[in-house]
């Protein structure tokens, strides 16, 4: 479809019932922390102005194209977490949005509906849509969450969003569950799109949800290399709006990114002005619009070279089998793809600990920070579990606890910056 | 040759002129609104003090809260790294430093060479600092500076669960109500400041010698909870306020 102007953006969030006002207030707020978080940087690659307007569009051309993607007959679902296998609502023509708030500036609305002390990306999310500036509210069918965590759980009872039940063990009753649900979900899906799923269909979705993570983890595999050719904010931004783009734009981009990101490589250039401890980032999400941990990280000098989040090695790490035959094979497949993420809602979680050991070891770090949302319970507690097994391994790690606020980046900063000193 | 370090913390600010020995000359003013003016007042003010003039420092090192903004200094160090050094200076078996400021506290782990090897500073919360103290006494109607006097002595301790530094004000007034003595509130509130700080330790045992500096330290009623949770004697240098700084001007000779 071709690109709105202005106006004509604003005629479609006035019909998807946007609060105008507001919603410009939230554009004004996104774009200038971007502009000062991410535009600001020197030495990013010019690709990444691909990834810079898709975060533009996510509120914009891209609500525009879902539009009329329902219009021609398709469906958008939306969908919390990195739990609803994209690859099955692709087989039908549904395209799976993803809604988890990044940004702070709807946590006020969300305090007039939920608690104060439950995480910011429940709180931001919730508060996008009472402050109606989320125009997926209505532009999608409906809307699909998971119980990765009591808040989450709680916030689809009270807002009347359906969910898949998450297991929080990985015995064989709970992966059982898991294919029930995953089964829950295709029938959903199928009924939504008013066709059944095919053999051919499912094998092309999971074919291009592989290509997806596979070039996410190319890109995230050059940063091994003794100057990474991106830095670890931007391949953060490259993640986020891997969630937001279509499948097929998003492969379009992130391969001419790995193209101009080989040549950094081949001429030596490195995305940092400076050499610098290298670590990996452990944790909770960092949904678009939040970068905050990443940005002060890196902007005292520390190197982010792998990042283990739900919004790095989480989110792409598995391949799903692209030669199975039956429809049952690959949707048995998909569940374990998804079984398999070592998300902290499980207990016990110990992939975890051996999935970061690894990364240390592959990309030669020298320490970990980790980045616990405030209230994120599952991470807040297994990072001392984590950093138990880091110590044995004689690894350095700093926790930081925070939210979307900026109120706290300077003692961020502070600590990181005397974490620096001592790798 | 003289060496220079700067503290610019949230509250006050330290300069300290080191000559590679020993320390030549000594200053503590507040940080005020305009912090790296005053720093540089202050700076200019020692020098004088000590018949010197700017160029006849050898190199700057800034610490502390506002070492980024400050132009006077060569070069900055984050203040784990400067408190260690000040620290190690002083009592070179040191092994645990607390220091309690304005709005933050930390603790560091030395290892034998006297080397930081791990810290942890308070993340948002002000509970616990020299703030949550200074508050508390605004309640009680006892300055600081009186605190320690007043508390000396006394055993008896009321239990203060609130560590947030506004709710606590109302848990002390109910205190009051109920006719507990301040004596017995203040020695509360200091005994929960001491668990907090020393919850900081996590994983890391708090080994002797045990040295506490930052301005909280010099308040004797603070020391002596230490003293109680730890069954360590604390040592504390004859002027807390002044390691961060210290150690910078330490850091400025070593180049």
């Amino acid at each position: 479809m071709e690109r709105l102007s202005p106006k004509q953006l604003k005629r479609v969030w006035d019909d998807l019932g946007l609060d105008l006002a507001a919603h410009e207030k939230l554009m004004e707020s996104m774009e200038r922390s971007h502009a000062r978080t991410f535009l600001a940087c020197d030495r990013r690659p010019e690709s990444m102005g691909m990834f810079d307007a898709a975060l533009h569009d996510a509120h914009g051309q891209r609500v525009a194209d879902l539009i009329e993607h329902r219009r021609k007959g398709g469906g958008v679902i939306g969908t919390f977490c990195i739990y609803v296998p994209d690859e099955i609502a692709l087989a039908v023509g549904i395209v799976p949005v993803p809604l988890c708030g990044g940004s702070n500036w709807p946590i006020k609305h969300a305090d007039r509906v939920l608690p104060r002390d439950i995480c910011p990306l429940v709180r931001s999310t919730m508060g996008m849509a009472v402050s109606e500036t989320c125009p997926y509210k209505r532009a999608k069918n409906y809307a699909l969450g998971e119980t990765t965590c009591d808040a989450k759980k709680k916030a689809w009872d009270l807002f009347g969003i359906d969910s898949m039940e998450l297991p929080q063990r990985k015995d064989s009753p709970d992966r059982e569950l898991w294919l029930s649900e995953i089964r829950k979900f295709q029938h959903g899906v199928e009924e939504l799109a008013g066709r059944q799923i095919t053999e051919d269909a499912l094998r092309r979705s999971i074919r291009i949800c592989n290509r997806r993570r596979a070039l996410l983890r190319e890109v995230s595999e050059l940063r091994k290399k003794p100057e990474p050719p991106i830095t670890g904010l931007d391949a953060l931004l490259v993640s986020q709006t891997a969630l937001a783009m279509s499948p097929e734009s998003f492969i379009g981009a992130a391969e001419a990114l790995l193209e101009e990101l080989r040549e950094r490589i081949r001429n030596g250039y490195s995305a940092y002005p400076e050499v610098g401890p290298r670590v990996i980032f452990a944790g909770s999400p960092a949904p678009m619009g939040h970068a905050k941990v990443h940005a002060v990280a890196e902007s005292i000098g520390l190197r982010i070279v792998a990042d283990e989040s739900c919004t790095g090695a989480r989110y792409y790490r598995g391949h799903i089998p692209e030669d199975l035959l039956t429809v049952n094979g690959m949707l048995d497949a998909i569940a374990d793809r998804y079984f398999e993420i070592d998300c902290a809602c499980f207990s016990p979680n110990s992939e975890r600990v051996d999935n970061v050991l690894r990364m240390i070891a592959e990309y030669g770090a020298d320490g970990v920070v980790h980045n616990v949302l405030q209230y994120c319970h599952g991470y807040d507690i297994e990072a001392r579990r984590l950093d138990g097994a880091l110590r044995d391994a004689g690894i350095p790690s700093i926790l930081i606890v925070s939210d979307y606020s900026a109120e706290d980046e300077q003692r961020i900063g502070i600590r990181l910056e005397a974490f620096r000193e001592l790798l | 040759m003289i060496y220079c370090g700067v503290d610019i913390g949230a509250r006050s600010t330290e300069v300290i002129l080191f000559d590679g020995a020993q320390m030549v000359e000594q200053g503590i003013s507040a940080s005020g609104h305009r912090p790296s003016a005053n720093a540089q007042e202050l700076m200019d003010r020692v020098l004088a003090t000590a018949g010197m003039e700017a160029c006849d420092l050898a190199e700057t090192v800034a610490t502390g809260y506002g070492r980024n903004y400050f132009r006077g200094a060569d070069r900055v160090l984050s203040e784990i790294i400067s408190h260690a050094m000040g620290v190690v200076y002083l009592f070179p078996e040191a092994r645990t430093v607390i220091d309690i400021g304005g709005q933050d506290s930390k603790m560091i782990h030395l290892d034998e060479n006297g080397r930081a090897v791990d810290f942890t500073m308070n993340d948002r919360c002000a509970a616990g600092t020299g703030k949550f103290i200074e508050m508390t006494g605004q309640t009680l109607d006892v300055s600081v500076d009186e605190m320690g006097q007043l508390t000396r002595g006394h055993t008896e301790t009321a239990e203060i669960s609130s560590m947030c530094a506004v709710f606590a004000e109302s848990e002390i007034v109910g205190l009051l109500q109920s006719g507990t003595a301040p004596e017995t509130i203040l020695r509360g509130v200091f005994r929960s400041v001491a668990a907090r700080t020393l919850a900081m330790a996590g994983p890391n045992a708090i080994r002797p010698e045990l040295i506490f500096t930052g301005g909280v330290a010099m308040n004797g009623g603070v020391v002596r909870a230490m003293a109680e949770e730890t069954g360590l004697e604390i040592i504390v240098p004859p002027e807390p306020r002044i390691t961060g700084a210290l150690g910078a001007a330490i850091a400025a000779f070593r180049g």
